[in-house]
Parts: structure tokens; sequence; C-alpha cells
């Protein structure tokens, strides 16, 4: 049981009376790379919107490492190890890669520095910026940024925008990494990149992932296991290939 | 309580309502805060003073005021706001705010700095349950009211009512189905004038003087009023304005807080804000993340 | 790498222009003012720009870093120049030096005005963009009525200050020493850590919020430091000018800092600098030269400056026409060749995206493998894998 990082269980959310997502179970364990299908509208980001505190769940609880996040802020859920990207993207436009990835780091406890320090530029001010370069510039790197850490994020082409906001998560040092869509507006070959680059961060930062992806192939060549919704309760659940198989998701992909 | 406190307290709302309204419909519409609003009060009432002194008939100087304030609001929307839009909104805050210090600077070179008291024709006073209440009280209310009940059905029932509406929702959009928004724009700005020159004629009523700065403060009492009663919602706007009139009026008829009326209101606008971030009828809009 | 290596080699007079400018004005004032070249008038514009400064550049936290729009910066002010004058009035005989009670005054004042500013930033965490600007409005304007009629503070009169007024020489220059402070502390903020979040915050709230940064402290803290300096701004203004009158800070004197912050350009401190610096000087001119009947045209003309500058930095439709003349864009013509255009384009980026123009390479230039700068050098493991 000790393996299991995030646990979902009956969660459930409505808006004035439409059932967004209805009693959703699933259980994640680490290292894992779970994915979360389904068409559009079947509330998957909502589920994200749900475990990253933007949303509060009408029903049910989840747990990251046996611990009830249920309920707290943003911030706070973002602190016990939970990190998302963004179906549409989110960046911090106006600020260099490197920012971004810095901002991300902002929270971490090893590079504490009070705003006091700051304004007086107290060694401790030094320390811990010349730390929190070094860390970010590592970070980049995974991604695959490193060469374009002085752009401005909103002059980067799409895919590499997508790859920052991944980079930008990872460096909250989250124990659950939530990825929406990161595949989304990106060619073959940055497709394949990226799921190297998944399968990198989790077998280098132990990392459990889970996903929404609408791409099937990428989605069944990264994915042990998934969660098939539609129109926010769960059709299949389970392992990659059986669960795609399942008539029920052929049915809900394909109509009749 | 003395029902002539509450009548007056009506009588500022409603005028209060009026210049409210323009606010909230510039607001909804264009989606800026008009600055020079306020400003337009003080060119309506310098027109009533311009055509009183010749004609002294009151209806007359307030069809005029009427003509003058709606070509100043077509005007300035035209010259100062429309090439901005798109930009960003603090950028046309600061050019509305640029308009209404251009509009007190040309009163004040055409007309002096000084005030200048207006005569208007003396309603005189009529007795009710014992009180003696002032008939201009009465007719501002009651105008008020018409004039009010007008632009609601105006706005539900006529197509540029409706093309309004659906520009407020969705400017694209609207484009898209054939609306010409800046015709619409420009409407909006019109009416906004209009109601405004109104108000000057009932605000020159309860205190007849004119000077460059008159329009200042009901100006951002009645954006005040906006925002209680939510912005961008007309009804919004007439609750909030009749609402601060009446607050308005019950603080400086006790002593002991007359002079403390404005941070009483003022603080009134905090408190429900902090209880409610959008006013009291406004429409809440989910950020979609 | 080579190429970064050099960057963080090179001194960068850009992050510290601010400081050499004013240091080098301050001397230059100086040495006029003994010389006997500045009059009455001129050393009195020079402490009305100080104080000009202080406002503008701490406004600018608020709405050009962390994006909110305050139009009750003079409300602060309006406390500080209360309370601090207040306590300086009461207390100048006892403590005796003139000197010591100004800047206790300029903390105490300070102090008071950022806990003003601590309990509006509270519905700022509640409160957006139009909505919020209408609550610090209105704050300024109950901070202005209740002086008026409290008992303590000279009513409508206003409160007298003689007594404490500093020397008009003294005056100018310790507002060039309190605007060196506010400028270390304020730029130092921004280029650290804590400004990054503030930006990220103004850049987009919600990812902030995913990436763990606390909202809640950030905005109290920008609303309580701004306030702290515009009552500082208040305490000098008071020692400079009595009595002090509430009218003064009405919300047309915030909306005057805010068009120096505008102009200035969000999230420039040395925009805002000039701005102030320009404004005041436009409006001490005017002020001086239209008197009388004339008053009104410098109503107008200020009026006519702001609406055409606003139009011309923002209409969309002059955009190309206002790259082409874009001071960035002339100097980088001239002075770096080598640039390449598209990206000093990016530098510039457009206005009404709010774009943050502090020079961040400055710290991106803190390279790690700096051999000069000991208090950079990193752990020995970094430079293997280089």
């Amino acid at each position: 049981m000790s393996d299991v990082v995030l646990k979902i269980e009956n969660l459930g959310i409505s808006f004035g009376g439409l059932k967004a997502v209805s009693d959703l179970n699933l259980e994640i364990k680490k290292k894992q790379l779970y994915g979360l299908v389904g068409p559009n509208g079947a509330g998957k980001t909502t589920v994200f919107n749900m475990i990253t505190g933007v949303y509060q769940p009408t029903t049910g609880a989840f747990y990251l490492d046996g611990e009830n996040l249920t309920g707290k802020s943003q911030e706070a859920i973002n602190h016990k190890g939970i990190a998302r990207t963004f179906q549409n993207i989110r960046l911090f436009s106006n600020m260099s890669v490197i920012r971004n990835v810095l901002v991300g780091l902002h929270h971490n406890k090893e590079f504490k520095c009070n705003p006091f320090s700051s304004m007086f530029r107290l060694p401790s001010f030094f320390k811990s910026e010349a730390k929190m370069r070094k860390r970010a510039k590592e970070i980049l790197r995974i991604v695959g940024l490193e060469e374009d850490r002085n752009h401005l994020a909103c002059n980067l082409p799409y895919g590499k925008q997508r790859k920052l906001e991944i980079a930008r998560a990872l460096a909250t040092s989250p124990k659950l990494l939530l990825l929406d869509e990161p595949a989304a507006g990106m060619n073959p070959h940055e497709t394949a990149e990226l799921m190297d680059i998944i399968r990198f961060i989790r077998d280098e930062f132990d990392m459990t992932i889970l996903l929404i992806e609408h791409d099937m192939k990428f989605v069944s060549g990264l994915c042990d296991e998934i969660t098939v919704l539609s129109f926010g309760t769960v059709l299949a659940q389970g392992d990659t290939k059986t669960a795609l198989n399942d008539p029920e998701v052929i049915r809900a992909y394909i109509g009749g | 309580m003395n029902i002539n406190i509450l009548l007056d307290g009506l009588s500022l709302g409603a005028i209060y309502a009026l210049i409210a309204l323009g606010y909230t419909m510039v607001y909804g519409i264009a989606k800026m805060l008009n600055f020079a609003h306020g400003d337009i009060i003080m060119v309506g009432a310098y027109a009533i003073l311009t055509t009183i002194t010749m004609y002294s008939n009151p209806i007359v100087a307030l069809a005029i005021a009427v003509i003058v304030c709606m070509l100043m609001g077509i005007l300035i929307e035209k010259i100062a706001y429309k090439p901005l839009r798109g930009a960003s909104p603090l950028a046309v805050l600061i050019t509305a705010i640029g308009v209404s210090y251009f509009l007190q600077g040309i009163a004040q070179l055409i007309f002096g700095a000084e005030s200048k008291p207006i005569e208007l024709p003396n309603m005189g006073n009529f007795k009710l349950l014992g009180a003696s209440i002032r008939v201009s009280s009465i007719i501002t209310l009651v105008i008020g009211a018409i004039i009010m009940a007008a632009l609601s059905v105006f706005i539900k029932t006529t197509r540029t009512g409706r093309a309004m509406l659906a520009v407020s929702e969705d400017k694209a959009a609207a484009q898209i189905m054939g609306v010409n928004v800046n015709r619409i724009i420009m409407i909006t700005f019109a009416i906004g004038s209009a109601l405004a020159a109104f108000a000057s004629l009932f605000y020159l009523m309860s205190i007849p003087s004119v000077t460059p700065t008159l329009g200042a403060m009901p100006g951002i009492k009645a954006f005040t009023a906006a925002v209680i009663g939510g912005i961008g919602s007309i009804p919004g706007a007439m609750v909030g304005g009749i609402l601060l009139g009446v607050v308005e009026n019950i603080c400086k008829s006790i002593p002991f807080l007359s002079n403390y009326t404005t941070a009483i209101e003022f603080s009134l606008l905090i408190i429900i804000l902090l209880v409610r971030p959008i006013g009291l009828l406004g429409k809440k809009r989910r950020e979609k993340v | 790498m080579e190429k970064i290596q050099k960057k963080s080699h090179s001194f960068r007079i850009g992050n510290y222009i601010n400081y050499i400018v004013i240091t080098i004005a301050l001397i230059s004032f100086i040495i006029l003012d003994n010389a006997g070249f500045l009059g009455r008038s001129d050393l009195n514009l020079l402490s009305r720009i100080g104080y000009s400064i202080v406002l503008a550049v701490s406004l600018n936290l608020v709405v050009g870093f962390l994006g909110e729009l305050s139009l009750g910066h003079a409300g602060f002010m309006c406390v500080g120049a209360y309370i601090g004058c207040y306590f300086a009035n009461s207390f100048h005989e006892i403590i005796g030096n003139q000197i010591i009670t100004f800047v206790i005054s300029l903390i105490l004042g300070g102090l008071v005005s950022a806990v003003f500013g601590f309990i509006i930033g509270l519905p700022a965490l509640r409160l957006k963009g139009d909505y919020l600007a209408i609550v610090t409005l209105a704050f300024g304007e109950i901070v202005r009525n209740l002086f008026k009629n409290l008992p303590y503070f000279g009513k409508a009169m206003g409160m007298q200050t003689d007594a404490i007024a500093l020397e008009r020489d003294t005056m100018y220059i310790s507002s060039f020493i309190i605007i060196l402070v506010v400028l270390f502390l304020i730029q130092n903020l921004i280029k650290s850590k804590h400004g990054r979040a503030i930006t990220a915050i103004r850049d987009n709230e919600i990812a902030a919020k995913a990436m763990g940064i606390n909202i809640t402290y950030y905005k109290l803290f920008v609303f309580t430091f701004a306030a702290f300096f515009a009552g500082v701004a208040g305490v000098m203004y008071g020692h400079q000018i009595s009595p002090i009158t509430q009218e003064t800070f009405s919300y047309n004197y915030s909306i005057e800092i805010l068009v120096m912050v505008v102009l200035g350009g969000m999230g420039s401190i040395t925009g805002s600098i000039v701005a102030a610096t320009v404004i005041t000087y436009i409006n001490f001119v005017l002020q001086n030269e239209l008197s009388g009947e004339l008053a009104a045209l410098k109503l107008l003309i200020y009026a006519i400056i702001l609406i055409i500058v606003v139009i011309f930095n923002n209409a969309p439709k002059l955009k190309p026409i206002k790259e082409k003349c874009n001071i960035k864009y002339l100097f980088a013509r001239i002075f770096n060749h080598h640039k390449k255009p598209e990206k000093i384009n990016d530098d510039a980026a457009e206005w009404n995206r709010i774009e943050s123009k502090i020079n961040m390479d400055a710290i991106l230039s803190m390279e790690i493998d700096v051999k000069s700068n000991t208090a950079f050098t990193p752990d020995k493991s970094e430079k293997g894998d280089k």
C-alpha cells in the first residue's frame, strides 16, 4: 500500500446541478505513468483542477502519500508535492525562459532567502540566487531548453513552450506531476522527443506522472495504466491495452 | 424619520443613478472606465446656464443641454477613445482622465474659475402628511424613474438595445453576427451623455451654482454607486444610485455623522465589495483554467 | 558558453545608472547652489521632484510590477504627512536635533502608512482591476475626510508645519539621499526571487498559484511596502510645505502619480524617475508662468500633453510609427550593430502586454563561473560538469 502516491476516492464535482465528474476512483503507484483519456468535455481537466485546488470537489477526497489534501489551497497543494502544466499554456510570457523556471523554484526550502536579505543584498541572497540559477539550468538542460534560456517565454515556438511548462512544474520538486495534454500542437518528431523526456524525468527523479492526452499513440506508448472518462464517469480503467480495447470506450470515441 | 430626508435622499439617488447609468453602460459595452463622464454633467450645467440666461425656459435649456452633451460624448469617444480601442485598459483610463482635465480646463477658460449662480424657476413646496415637500424633489424622482424605465424597455425590446447587450457580452461575436460595434459604442456614449444632461438639470435644481469642477464629486459618487450595484449592470446602477443617495442624505441629517458622510459612503462601498466582490447585482465571471 | 562568460565579466552600467545619474545630479546641484546659481524656487522644485520620484517609484511597484491598479496612493501620502509631521511637531523640541526628528518622523509616517497599506491590501486579495481601483480611490477619500474632521490635525485649516520645516538646501539634499535609499531597496527587491514572484503574479496569477507562490503574502507585502514609501513621501512633503491640507491629497493627485508611472512605462523604475521629474517640472513651470486668468491653460496644456502622449504610445494603429521612433531601437542601431534587430524588437515588446522592462540580464549575468566575484563562487562540483 505504501507505494501508492495518489489515491482518489469517489471524487466528484457539479456546477450548478450539472455533474461534471462523478465517483472517480483511482490509485497511482510510485514511478507510474498514468493516463487520463476521454473525449472532449469528459471532465479530464476538471479532475486536474480538483486535485490542484483550483476547484473544490463537491464529493469525495484525494490523498497524496496518504495525506488528505482535499479542500487545501492551490499553493498548499503545490507545496505538498503536486505540480501541473496547463492545457492552454500559462507561462509567465513576459519573462525569460530561465526566470520562468526560477519562479518554479521559488518555494523550494533549499533556496530560502527573505525579502529583507534581498533588499539589503546580504550574503544569503547571493548564495541562494547562485544555487537557484544552477538548479534552473540543470532543469532546462533536461527538457533541452538550456540554449533558449535568455529568450522571452512568449517568443518560443509552441512545442518549446510546452516543454518549458514541464520544466517549470518540475522546478517545484513535486512528488506527482500532472501534465495536461503535453503533446498538443507538437509535430511527430517533437512528440517522440517529449516521450523520451517524460520517461527520463520519471527515471531520473523517481517521478510519478499523471497525464491527459488525446494522442492515443502517445498514451499507449507511454502509460502503463489509464482511466477512460466520458461525461464525467469512468468508462474503463486499468491496463492501457485492455482499457483502450474496451467496447464501451470504442463506442464513446467512435459514437453509435 | 422626517419624510423630507427620505425624499431628498431618493431624488439625490435618482441623480446618482442617472449618472451611474452612463458609467455602467459605457463600462458594459466599451469595457472602459469613462472618468470624464462626471465632467459631462459640468458641460450640461454650463449649457443650461447659458441657455437659461437667454431664454429662461428650463425645458429649452434641458433640450439644448441634452444635445450639447450627446455631441460632446460622441466627439470624445471618436477623438480620444476610439484610437485606443484594443489598447491596455490603463492607457484608456489615463486618456479619460486627460479628457476630464481638458473639459475642466476649457470650461475654466471660457466661463472662469469662480462659481456662477443659476436661477431656475422656483417650484415651491407642497404639504403632505404635515411635512412640507419640495416639488423639485418629486419631479426629479418621477422623471428619473420614467427615464430609467424607458431605458430598460429600450434595451430589452429594440434592435439597437439587443445589439448593445450582444456587444457587452462578446464584442467579437457580435461583430461576426453583423452588429456594427462602432455604431453601438457611439450610441452608448450618446445615451450616457444625454442621461448626464438630465442629471445636471436635476443637480442644479438642488444646488443652483455652476463651477468647472462641478462634475467631479457627483461623478465619483455615481461611479461608486455603479460599482456598488455591480458595474455593467443597468438595474445595479439604479439600485446603487438610490442606495447611495439615501445613505448620504440620512448621514447628513444626523449631526455627529454629517462631517463624516463621505467616509461613510465610501466605507459602505468597501464593505459591500468585500462581501460581494462583484457588486450587488453584478454578474459573476469564472475564469477558465 | 564563451559568449555568456564574456557577458558576465563585463560591468553592466545599466544596473547602476539610476544611482549614478542621481548622485551626479545631486553633486552638481550642490555645486550650483553653493555658487549661487539656484534660487529659492529652484530648490523648492528639487525637493518637490524628490518626493514625486519616491511616490512614482513606489506606485510602480503596485501598478507596474504587481499589476494591480491603485488610485489611492495620495491617501497613503496623506497618512504619512499628517502622522509624521504631527509627531515631529510634538517632539522636535524634546529631541532637539532637526535632522534626527526628520528621520524618525519619516520612519514613523512610513510605518503608520504601511499599516494602512496592509489594510487596503486585504480587499486587493479578493478584488480585481477596476473594482480594486475604486476601493483604493475610496480609501484615499476616506482618509482625507477623516483628517479633515478629526480634532487633532487642524481640521479644515490644515496642519501647520512651520516649526519643523527644513532649510531649503537641507531639504533637497535629504530628498535626493532618500531617493537613493528608496531606489536601493526597491530595485534590490525587484531583482530578487521576490521580485520574480511579484512579476509572476502579474503575468499569470493562476500559474503563479500553481507554482506554489503565496499570492496573499506577496500582494499584502507589495501594498504594505509601497504604502510605506508613499508615507515617507508624505513626511517629506510636510517638512517642506505648511500648512498640510487634506485637499492636496485628493484622488486627482493619486491620478497624477499614476500618470507618472504610466508615462514612464509600467515596470520601469528609470521610466518612473524620468516621468516624475518631467511631469513635476512641467507642472511647476506651468504653475509659475500661468497665473490668474491663464491658470486654466495649465490644466488644458497638461491635458493635451497627456492625451497625445498616451494615444501616441498606445494606439494600435500607430504602432509601426512608434517602433521607428523608439529610442531603444535607435540607440541599439547606433551602438550595437551586431545585435539582430528582431531581438531588439523583443525587448521593446508591445506596451499593452505590460512588459517588464526590468533588466533581468543583470541577474542572469551573475554567472556561476565568474571568477572575479567571490560571492558567487559556487561549489566546485558544478564547475566540473561544465
